[in-house]
């Protein structure tokens, strides 16, 4: 009996040791939504005081809250939409022709993956001084542009790939012009990774701090995350918690929705959730 | 930094061109232009900038000169080195703990999770929705001084060396940076695990190969090229993080990048921080090459 118990124990143990990981992935998560119920009695949420539903009722009660959320999902969409646009241009031409400069294409599409965010935020900062650019919304979006894009690239590409070739020459076998086999055959069949993309750009966007931070300067332009490292210093209301469970639930959704609503939705085989 | 950009990762390698009636159309290159445009104006000119400046002299109201003032160079790693050589042993160990806990993750979502397996994803990835600052600063609530982990390691006697304190130390930054990029070591292992033939593991079985011995033989050196991302993708934002340092560290243990952002934001002396970044820059990407070489993988792109 014991001899089977401690087998058995032998064999899952990489399963306990799994679950221990997705508990210690959760713990900040729980922690974040019990403190959003907090009435803190300090300017710091950090310690539980008594329970209220104020917070929620009242999400915008610290105006520079709702600011700086609304100022980051304009940034956000923003930057999607024209990361999405440049980055599949970029992987359309990086999966379907072979031309000169290929390779060192891949390479400028790897670097800014590959490079600390702090050095890209130093180097936009030192670009823009030496420019006498003035710092605040206009160079947040650029910086944020610039760095989804790679990320677009990536995964419209893992998307292409994937496609046969015979589907397009099949259309245009039947006479469609490249232009309506574009449209009518490549673009729905590569639509799946492009909305991931999007998706991924504008997470990243949205919750970027350590580049919009050398971005913004000291302007008037306040992004969500800028505004929470604004209040950890100087006092954390607990309203900020309400928005980051309310941003998990949101993207809970997002992800979840394809899959509830239909079995073979938009997203099939391009989220890893989907594989 | 989103945890589904690893995702990118995981898809098969492109399939090599086969237009070869295309090869000499300019479409590619209007394609490519507009985007590529973009990262040359707003990465490779900034880079240039950095560097430019990093050898610049002067101050913010008179303005910069290039005069190729090397000494900034030499000032900045005499005056930093210990910084450097901080979070690279922060990145490092914070790249150990998340592959120890991440294998069995990967591990177990690859090859025992059955139809769980999407469950299980979404679980790893879902935490990672929220705003990473949310998420550090809970931390603070967990390490906290009076909080239940400081107890229990004091305790243990675990705190005698760090001034019985968990917030504000050294090991606490650790465990932020390795909570923080998780995903991006659990989903490239996951996905090195998904895609290699069981019958592999099955053949060694029938080889006799103890169950260890063809975990140690077969499935580790084919799950490499997932642990060689993995441990790229964490290790790189780690080295240059300083968020996880100024929320869950202090003074006592300064990481590079948060001397970077002082030196450039707070106290406004372009060519110290130019140079730093370039020197950070430079040392992880020749760590990066190093490692790939021993590791001899291409997978990463």
């Amino acid at each position: 009996m014991l001899g089977r118990a401690l087998r058995w124990a032998r064999e899952h143990v990489v399963v306990f040791a799994a679950v221990a990981a997705v508990a210690y992935m959760f713990l900040p998560i729980v922690v974040v939504a019990v403190l959003s119920f907090n009435q803190p009695s300090s300017r710091f949420n950090y310690t539980w005081s008594a329970f209220t539903w104020d917070n929620w009722a009242n999400p915008c009660a610290v105006p520079a809250v709702c600011e700086s959320v609304f100022t980051s999902l304009q940034i956000a969409a923003l930057a999607t939409i024209v990361s999405t646009v440049l980055g599949t241009l970029i992987a359309l031409a990086l999966v379907r022709y072979r031309f000169r400069g290929r390779s060192s294409t891949n390479v400028l599409i790897f670097m800014p993956m590959a490079t600390p965010e702090v050095v890209m935020g130093a180097s936009l900062l030192a670009l823009f001084v030496n420019m006498s650019l003035p710092l605040g919304f206009t160079t947040i979006l650029v910086a944020h542009i610039m760095f989804c894009i790679s990320f677009v690239v990536v995964t419209v590409k893992a998307r292409i790939a994937t496609l046969d070739p015979a589907i397009e020459q099949a259309a245009m076998d039947l006479y469609a012009t490249p232009a309506q086999t574009f449209t009518r055959v490549t673009l729905p069949l590569i639509m799946p990774g492009i909305v991931a993309a999007a998706m991924l750009a504008f997470a990243l966007s949205f919750d970027d701090f350590i580049i919009t931070n050398f971005a913004a300067g000291t302007g008037q332009t306040v992004t969500f995350p800028m505004y929470v490292w604004g209040a950890a210093q100087r006092g954390l209301p607990p309203q900020v918690n309400v928005i980051g469970t309310l941003m998990f639930l949101v993207a809970l959704v997002v992800v979840l929705a394809p899959a509830l609503v239909r079995r073979r939705g938009p997203l099939a085989g391009s989220l890893p959730v989907a594989r | 930094m989103s945890v589904l950009a690893v995702a990118g990762t995981a898809a098969p390698k492109a399939a090599p061109p086969v237009d070869d009636e295309r090869r000499h159309s300019r479409i590619p290159y209007l394609l490519l232009l507009p985007g590529i445009a973009w990262l040359a104006v707003f990465f490779v000119v900034p880079m240039i900038a950095l560097g430019s400046q990093s050898l610049q002299e002067g101050s913010i109201e008179d303005g910069y000169t290039l005069t190729w003032h090397w000494q900034t160079y030499t000032e900045a790693l005499s005056q930093y080195w210990t910084q450097y050589l901080r979070a690279f042993w922060y990145a490092a160990l914070a790249t150990l703990f998340a592959l120890l806990i991440s294998y069995p993750l990967a591990y177990t979502i690859a090859l025992k999770a059955g139809r769980w397996r999407n469950v299980w994803l979404v679980l790893v990835i879902a935490p990672f929705f929220t705003s990473f600052l949310i998420r550090t600063i809970a931390w603070k609530t967990i390490l906290a001084d009076n909080g239940v982990v400081a107890e229990v390691m004091r305790g243990l006697g675990l705190l005698n060396w760090t001034d019985d304190r968990l917030l504000s130390t050294g090991p606490a930054v650790v465990a932020g940076l390795t909570y923080n990029f998780l995903p991006f070591m659990t989903l490239p292992i996951y996905a090195a695990l998904e895609r290699m033939d069981r019958r592999v593991v099955e053949a060694a079985h029938d080889l006799y190969a103890s169950p260890f011995t063809a975990f140690r033989k077969v499935t580790v050196p084919l799950s490499m090229p997932g642990v060689v991302a993995g441990t790229l993708l964490t290790f790189i934002p780690a080295a240059g993080d300083y968020i996880n340092q100024r929320l869950l560290g202090s003074s006592q243990n300064n990481v590079i990048g948060s001397v970077i952002d002082t030196e450039f934001i707070r106290v406004g002396d372009y060519p110290t921080a130019a140079a730093l970044s370039f020197v950070l820059m430079i040392s992880i990407v020749a760590l990066v090459v190093a490692y790939v070489r021993r590791a001899g993988t291409e997978e990463l792109v």
